[in-house]
């Protein structure tokens, strides 16, 4: 169901930054971050810890832990700017027209009241129906996710489920309003391998039949390859590369993706070793000047050591890589060692 | 469930046998009654009467046994001191004791959750930080202090409220109450303050460090981001998830009160059961040592129980299974 590129988009996210101020400085935790989600679409966001990724959702549905802040840019929803509201606006957009589903599905649910009390709650805030009418939605939520027995489930308590059946709650939490997008932050990563694939699996045929988009954050490339339409590739707090799935997967543009698709194992071929990227991901007080990848690329140039690239067409993609643009990387440098 | 309560009612009644064991041996070993009986020039017979009369020879046991038997009918004997009944005394000073208990319970549950909810959800907030010195001030004083500075500010220098007795009291039954009458009314303000002050700085504090730490729970945040009002999370998603310790606390700090109104009710002359057990001790009166002793094993057991069940209302883990684990997660 995803829509052509000339309709508005559904979410639009322009050169947004999010700071923490701290005693010895303001870190930049995510720096410049644009792209946008059509209607229906499924957007990965991939990305080592510290990325940025979950900084950038939580900005979205205007979670953001204090000392944590927005500080620059824009995010629109349907048109509407949404990065600026009072709160008690956002609180209503929340639940509402933006959905979201957490890593812990244990520790998601309130432990003191029933899975049907936690639907009934969050139907009633935001949609005007009776007790009664509420609970007939919460039963039919219940029974889309999937959970056997539906009707005596309603009434049970979070710890009576499994993790599985509780993230499938989740879900239910996240759609019962009826959002036109998810935020779903590593919604399988605490779960079993063998929930994992079932939890996606629900996840997309939900949001395909309720034409909800998603923005699907995880640090599983599987999972995005599997799921996701386009995928955006954050690193240092910032986007290393955007494009369709199939594109990023096949033909990444960026090191630092290549790198990524290298250490993914593939079943199918025969390989002897993993390809790694050395070295970690610097922290935010130490991020080089230049390109932020620069001292573990393979492929770097003296240009990269002192200008910052942004996001540049680069075949179906879009890098923020030298090597796609015109004048290239500059005089060819060796990567810089690095100790064990 | 039912299984828990009957468990629950045997344990009860085991630690009451024992409060009673102590209680007993009190007449054994805290002095001679006969010598603060009578006077210097009473003859050896009439003192050895006296002993046999009161059931002072019969072996222990079976001392024990009719202490049990009558203390359970809450016939306690006479006091040593006014050669009254027990059981009549008592039910005279009772009343006195459970209202201010009350009066204290109300004051610092109905100030101190607020306080504490409040300083947990704001915790940068200057109100916040001036309850968390006030607090401090409550918690290090001692109660008699307490008691005698307010009497100083608003008896001696404001002369608003009385400083020492229970003003006017009224007769429902056998119970006198204060609640009825101005006076009564007003002669309950400074001492259930002083008495309240402890409880309440515990109590606040207490729910200010549960706030605190629920409201950084994921459920917390999973609720903001279902876009739950405030109102919602914070009473109904937050405060719900502190009351299991606040619940307990507050059950034990109920049973404090009442035992140790004691040092309230000598500062302000309250005429309640705790001054009754100081005259009691001065005077070796054993029987109404021993009656208050049970009395506060009693009550002690009987809120310990009501908190147990409470827990089953508030966290339905508990409920599904069987009752076979207290709070553990706790």
């Amino acid at each position: 169901m995803a829509t052509e590129s000339n309709n508005p988009p559904l979410l639009d996210v322009r050169n947004l930054r999010v700071e923490f101020p701290t005693r010895r400085g303001t870190l930049v935790a995510v720096d410049d971050v644009s792209f946008d989600i059509a209607p229906g679409e499924v957007l990965g966001v991939v990305g080592e810890s510290g990325a940025g990724k979950s900084l950038t959702g939580n900005a979205i549905i205007g979670l953001l832990e204090p000392p944590g802040r927005i500080a620059g840019g824009e995010i629109h929803l349907e048109g509407r700017r949404i990065d600026n509201l009072p709160y008690e606006e956002m609180r209503k957009i929340r639940g509402a027209r933006i959905g979201a589903i957490f890593q812990d599905p244990l520790t998601s649910l309130n432990p003191l009241y029933s899975v049907g009390r936690q639907l009934v709650e969050t139907i009633r805030t935001h949609l005007p129906l009776s007790a009664g009418e509420a609970r007939t939605r919460a039963l039919d939520l219940l029974k889309e996710v999937g959970i056997p027995g539906a009707e005596s489930r309603l009434d049970h308590y979070p710890h009576q489920f499994s993790g599985g059946m509780r993230q499938r709650v989740v879900i239910a939490l996240a759609l019962c309003a009826g959002p036109r997008l998810i935020v779903a932050d590593e919604p399988t990563t605490a779960l079993d391998v063998s929930i994992q694939a079932q939890i996606i699996a629900l996840l997309k045929r939900l949001c395909r039949e309720h034409g909800t988009a998603v923005m699907l954050v995880t640090h599983d490339m599987g999972v995005i390859a599997e799921t996701a339409d386009r995928v955006a590739v954050m690193y240092a707090g910032r986007i290393a590369e955007i494009g369709p799935v199939r594109d990023v997967v096949k033909h990444a543009r960026h090191p630092y993706t290549k790198g990524l698709m290298g250490s993914i194992p593939n079943l199918g071929v025969r390989t002897e070793r993993l390809t790694q990227i050395d070295g970690a991901m610097p922290r935010l007080t130490e991020i080089p000047a230049g390109c932020a990848f620069n001292p573990r690329c393979a492929e770097r140039g003296s240009r990269c050591l002192v200008e910052r690239p942004d996001l540049m067409p680069a075949g179906a993609d879009k890098a923020a890589c030298w090597l796609h643009d015109r004048g290239g990387v500059g005089r060819p440098l060796a990567k810089e060692t690095i100790d064990a | 469930m039912l299984a828990f309560i009957l468990r629950r009612l045997l344990q009860s009644i085991a630690v009451l046998l024992t409060v009673g064991l102590v209680a007993f041996s009190l007449f054994r070993y805290v002095g001679d009654p006969i010598n603060a009986m009578v006077g210097q020039d009473t003859s050896m017979e009439d003192r050895e009467a006296l002993r046999e009369k009161l059931g002072l020879n019969d072996p222990a046991p079976i001392q024990f046994f009719h202490f049990i038997v009558n203390a359970a009918q809450g016939k306690f004997g006479l006091s040593y001191r006014t050669s009254e009944p027990v059981g009549r005394l008592i039910a005279e000073r009772i009343p006195a004791t459970l209202e201010l208990s009350f009066c204290a319970a109300v004051f610092a549950l109905f100030v101190g959750v607020p306080m504490g909810v409040y300083t947990g959800l704001y915790p940068r907030h200057w109100s916040s930080r001036l309850f968390q010195a006030v607090s401090l001030i409550g918690i290090s004083l001692p109660t008699f202090l307490i008691g005698i500075l307010l009497i100083l500010v608003f008896a001696v220098w404001l002369r608003l409220l009385p400083s020492f007795g229970r003003g006017d009291t009224v007769m429902i039954g056998w119970w006198s109450t204060g609640f009825l009458t101005w006076s009564g009314l007003k002669a309950l303000i400074l001492p259930s303050i002083t008495l309240g002050m402890f409880q309440l700085t515990l109590l606040m504090r207490l729910v200010r460090s549960e706030m605190l730490e629920v409201m950084r729970a994921d459920y917390i945040k999973f609720a903001r981001a279902r876009g739950l009002t405030n109102r919602a999370i914070n009473f109904g998603h937050a405060l719900k998830n502190t009351l299991v310790p606040v619940i307990t606390v507050t059950g034990l700090q109920l049973g404090a009160l009442i035992a140790f109104a004691i040092v309230t009710e000598t500062v302000f002359a309250w005429p309640g059961v705790g001054q009754l057990f100081i005259q009691s001790v001065q005077f070796s009166d054993v029987p109404v040592m021993a009656a208050y002793l049970l009395l506060i094993g009693l009550l002690f057991v009987l809120i310990n129980l009501a908190v147990d069940l409470l827990y089953f209302v508030v966290d339905p883990r508990l409920r599904s299974q069987g009752g076979s684990a207290r709070v553990a997660g706790h």
